[in-house]
């Protein structure tokens, strides 16, 4: 046993972290590891504990390397931290590069042959006879790699405090439905414990200890909380085509839209889900599906919107309604096709070619992605333009705990239609007439029956009746409402999220920062620099940006891009105010940590 | 609603041709499809089409500016190039009782668009596909497309050296189950394959040699009116009778091959060429492959087989449009919520 807690470097008079600490565990990915994570994650979840888990995976589907992340925290900060104090090393590849890596004093669990612990003095080392344990626990050796990752669940258990009672739930719940494979599991875990309750020592390291923080919260990712989002939404044409980390959403909305969207007398389904040959046909069945009436969407990350981009300016000039889910990923090309960027905010603001200004919804959390997602739909119709929903990999394929997603009372909003008694009524009806001033205008659908109604439409020039047309003015005329139409969306759109610490000071971040950037906030403030943070939540920039623009000295724009693309619009839109806007970015593919925006902003505020 | 004299002919909706019709053409006078657009004016009215009921969908070139030119009382979709399908895909899923008519050039449907092209009969999308084909890009001036036979000259003289990709012979083998091919010089024959293509169910392919005057008509052409004209080789007498007529129509006995659709409409089929089955799809590759051997242009219905699911029912949706299903029809209940709330505690 070299459970060496007794070294001064690792124990000394430190104060044992409750419920704040981060953990990694280092697999191989497609060896069930995920399941094992995601049990570990819950089990601490279960014990009242706030926590978060990042999967760093790669983009392969068996025998890389593969790393978890799961932090506990106290005062509910649930963005990645840079530092782990307990290490799972179940990946001889990797191994011995992780150990390097290390922070000084953390715990290291691992498989004992690898023998790490001569490699470094000052972390506290607990090895594991894994082999030993699986043959063990389980007689059927085919099943002994997803095993093995189940008895370490076992092992953090018990160095960390967690009540086994709460592991075997979790499990039940993970493999909900399948009782030998909860039992085997269950097993493995508790021979996991069993073994580290006798032959390891306590550690005063770190610990969990039950708490009452996620009483009633739940555990979701971003794309389920989309998907359901689009589901309440009354979603009724759905054109995609699969690209990680965007295939989840519409296929955790085919799961959801078998049990939820059958006629209930015939069985038959109201929703049609096409998966096209490409991101082309996907975006042109959206489009195409929103002008003739229905609710329409499809997912995708950047390369797909690249690839949507020519229907994209068709659906803006036309005036079709749609939803485009982007859940961006680290590009540009392949990039890192399993990590997180946000990169894509510059394109989908203007996607297209010629003139083209987006609505954009940037949900930050579980509530938002459910709740944007739903209102997506009413501004598509209300708008009738394509609506980009960007979310990223962090967001969309992250556990995160939420509360519970309260149901969406507002009914839908159609938008402008007309019916056919309508059109009857109406003496002088122009599909591009901008009748209420507001940019909008009314529309019919096809098969309308009645005579009146019918138009034509084309991406070609056109006037306020939809006929061809090559005028100067009546092109002027089409391009300007548009651009009304973006005023108008203004008063539509989520307005931002302000947390102000009365400073001159600001900070402006959108989606998947926020938990980074709030806990930044508190470091930079216990440090002494308040700061005001402004969360944006949607394009076209709101009243709300204005002031806050306005009133601050420095505006601080954070975002997870190489090119400072959100702080680029920003300095475009707010041109009296460019200087304002400093450059805080972080892009190498990792989740957005609270150390990485105190060091920049520290950096320039030292300048 | 109509605008014709009171003495016009009536259709069985009381609409005259006039009806019917679309915005003046600005295509170059004799441009073949001009007169496709004629046919399809002339077979939606002796269908007695509903023309509210009309979704036109076009690419881009000179072809798909015609939807514009027929059926006013239709709503029309013109987009970008080579992905008409993709509109006809999402309206018609949008709405299932739209009567779908989709234009497109050999440019916009055999190179930009050839993946739209294969994948709408795959699915089979119910829609007329009507490729207006001139064997050149007309409204980019005269370049070659990829029908254009091997050796055939541009105006200019360039030489195409590449093989042509035959419309017909790819959608036989994706599984189509309407496939024809006409001339825009026989306007009876391809009277009869509309109203047989406004019949049937799921995706109608049909190749239509459509000359261009401006760019393809010359004497080195095989797209030219005159080579057409030399070279086509019609497989049969078309007769199409719409349900409601089949009681009052004789069909004579012989060889008259009868192929009825699921609403009991039927094409009667006189053969002209002998030995051609155009229920069998490996005798029919088999004859236009050596037909095309030979230069020939073989036209009629070259492979039709009358049953065969389109997307919508496929995918087993309700019978009225999803596009008008009210509320209540797609937003679950609080209670769903609640549940679903529950598994992820
Ligand atoms: C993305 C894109 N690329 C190129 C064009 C230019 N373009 C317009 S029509 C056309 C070819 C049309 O040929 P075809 O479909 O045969 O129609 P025709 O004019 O011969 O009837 C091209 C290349 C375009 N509109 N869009
Ligand atoms: S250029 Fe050719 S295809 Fe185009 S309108 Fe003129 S004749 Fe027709
Ligand atoms: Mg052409």
């Amino acid at each position: 046993m070299t459970a060496s807690l007794a070294s001064p470097a690792v124990s000394g008079g430190a104060k044992t972290r409750i419920n704040d600490f981060s953990i990694q565990v280092a697999t191989v990915n497609g060896s069930g590891s995920q399941t094992a994570n995601t049990v570990l994650l819950r089990a601490i979840f279960q014990m009242g504990v706030f926590v978060s888990g990042k999967n760093l995976f790669p983009s392969n589907i068996a025998g890389l390397p593969t790393w978890f992340t799961i932090r506990a925290s106290a005062q509910g900060y649930v963005a990645r931290k840079a530092a782990n104090e307990m290490l799972i090393l179940m990946n001889p590849e990797t191994a011995k590069d992780d150990i390097v890596k290390a922070d000084a004093g953390a715990l290291v669990i691992y498989d004992e042959p690898l023998q790490l612990d001569k490699l470094r003095p000052d972390l506290a080392y607990f090895p594991v006879p894994f082999q030993k344990l699986v043959t063990a626990s389980c007689p059927e050796p085919k099943l002994h790699k997803l095993v093995k990752n189940m008895i370490y669940v076992g092992v953090a258990a018990r160095i960390l405090g967690v009540d086994m009672v709460e592991v075997k739930k979790a499990i039940a719940k993970q493999l909900k439905g399948k009782a030998k494979a909860v039992e085997l599991n269950q097993n493995a875990a508790v021979a996991g414990y069993d073994w580290a309750m006798e032959n390891l020592p306590d550690q005063d390291h770190i610990r969990v200890v039950r708490d009452s923080k996620t009483q009633g919260l739940i555990i979701v990712d971003g794309n389920e909380a989309c998907a359901l989002g689009a589901l309440f939404a009354g979603v009724t044409v759905v054109g995609w085509y699969p690209i990680t980390p965007a295939s989840s959403l519409v296929e955790t909305f085919i799961e959801y839209a078998e049990e939820y969207r059958k006629d209930p007398q015939t069985g038959k389904s109201t929703v049609a889900i096409v998966q096209m040959e490409d991101e082309l046909a996907s975006a042109g069945v959206v489009l195409a599906a929103g002008w003739a009436g229905a609710r329409s969407m499809t997912s995708t990350a950047g390369p797909g919107i690249s690839l949507m981009s020519e229907f994209i300016g068709l659906g803006y000039y036309t005036e079709c309604p749609g939803v485009f889910f982007n859940v961006q990923r680290t590009g540009p090309s392949t990039g890192l096709p399993t990590r997180t960027q946000q990169s894509d905010i510059e394109m989908c603001a203007k996607a297209s070619h010629g003139d083209t200004l987006h609505i954009n919804l940037y949900p930050g959390n579980m509530e938002e992605c459910f709740q944007f997602s739903y209102d997506a739909f009413d501004l598509a119709e209300r708008f009738q333009t394509p609506i980009f929903v960007v979310t990223d990999l962090d967001l969309g394929m992250q556990n995160w705990a939420s509360r519970p997603f309260a149901y969406p009372d507002k009914p839908h909003d159609r938008g402008k239609v007309l019916d056919q008694k309508q059109l009857a009524e109406i003496q002088d009806w122009g599909r591009y007439k901008d009748v209420d001033g507001d940019g909008l205008c009314y529309r019919s659908l096809p098969g309308t029956p009645g005579g009146k109604g019918a138009y034509f439409t084309r991406g070609s020039g056109h006037n306020a009746y939809a006929l061809y047309s090559e005028k100067p003015e009546d092109y002027v005329a089409v391009v300007d409402r548009l651009r009304k139409k973006y005023e108008t969306a203004k008063s539509y759109v989520p307005k931002p999220v302000f947390r102000p610490l009365g400073s001159d000071r600001g900070m402006l971040a959108f989606g998947s920062s926020d938990p980074a950037v709030l806990e930044a906030q508190d470091l930079l403030a216990e440090q002494g620099l308040k700061t005001d943070y402004l969360r944006l939540r949607a394009l076209p920039f709101t009243a709300e940006v204005d002031a806050f623009v306005k009133g601050m000295k420095v505006v601080y724009v954070v975002e997870q891009n190489r090119d400072g693309q959100m702080a680029n619009l920003l300095r475009e839109f707010y041109p009296e105010h460019a200087t304002k806007f400093k450059n805080v970015l972080h892009y190498d593919g990792l989740a957005l940590d609270a150390q990485t925006i105190v060091d920049q902003i520290t950096a320039f505020e030292q300048k | 609603m109509s605008t014709a004299t009171p003495s016009a002919p009536t259709n069985k909706l009381g609409m005259t041709k006039q009806d019917y019709v679309g915005s003046k053409s600005t295509l170059c006078a004799g441009c073949g499809h001009d007169s496709i657009t004629g046919q399809i004016i002339n077979a939606a009215f002796e269908m007695s089409i509903e023309g509210h009921r009309v979704a036109k969908y076009s690419g881009i070139g000179c072809s798909s500016k015609t939807p514009a030119y027929f059926l006013n009382q239709g709503w029309g979709f013109n987009g970008v190039h080579g992905r008409m399908p993709a509109l006809a895909t999402g309206a018609s899923l949008a709405n299932r009782t739209l009567v779908n008519i989709g234009i497109s050039g050999d440019g916009d449907s055999m190179s930009i668009g050839t993946g739209q092209f294969v994948h709408a009969i795959r699915r089979n999308i119910p829609m007329i596909y009507i490729i207006e084909d001139n064997g050149v890009y007309g409204l980019t001036k005269g370049q070659f497309s990829a029908t254009a036979d091997k050796g055939s000259h541009l105006k200019n003289g360039a030489v195409n050296e590449l093989p042509p990709i035959d419309p017909c012979t790819l959608a036989i083998e994706l599984g189509c189950g309407f496939v024809a091919r006409s001339f825009s010089g026989n306007p009876k024959q391809l009277n009869a394959i509309l109203k047989a293509a406004f019949a049937y169910e799921g995706t109608a392919i049909i190749d239509v040699i459509s000359p261009c005057v401006t760019f393809n008509n010359h004497d080195a052409s095989t797209r030219s009116y005159k080579h057409v004209k030399d070279h086509d080789f019609p497989l049969h007498d078309l007769g199409f009778i719409q349900y409601s007529e089949v009681e009052d129509v004789e069909i004579p006995a012989g060889e008259t091959e009868i192929v009825t659709f699921p609403d009991g409409s039927k094409v009667a089929i006189k053969a002209i060429h002998e030995g051609y089955d155009p229920t069998d799809r490996y005798i029919a590759t088999k004859a236009i492959h050596e037909s095309m051997q030979k230069g020939e242009f073989l036209t009629g219905l070259l492979y039709i087989h009358a049953k065969h699911a389109p997307l919508p029912e496929l995918l087993n949706l309700v019978d009225e449009p999803l596009a008008t299903l009210p509320q209540s029809a797609v937003k679950p209940g609080p209670e769903v919520l609640a549940a679903i709330m529950e598994t992820l505690t």
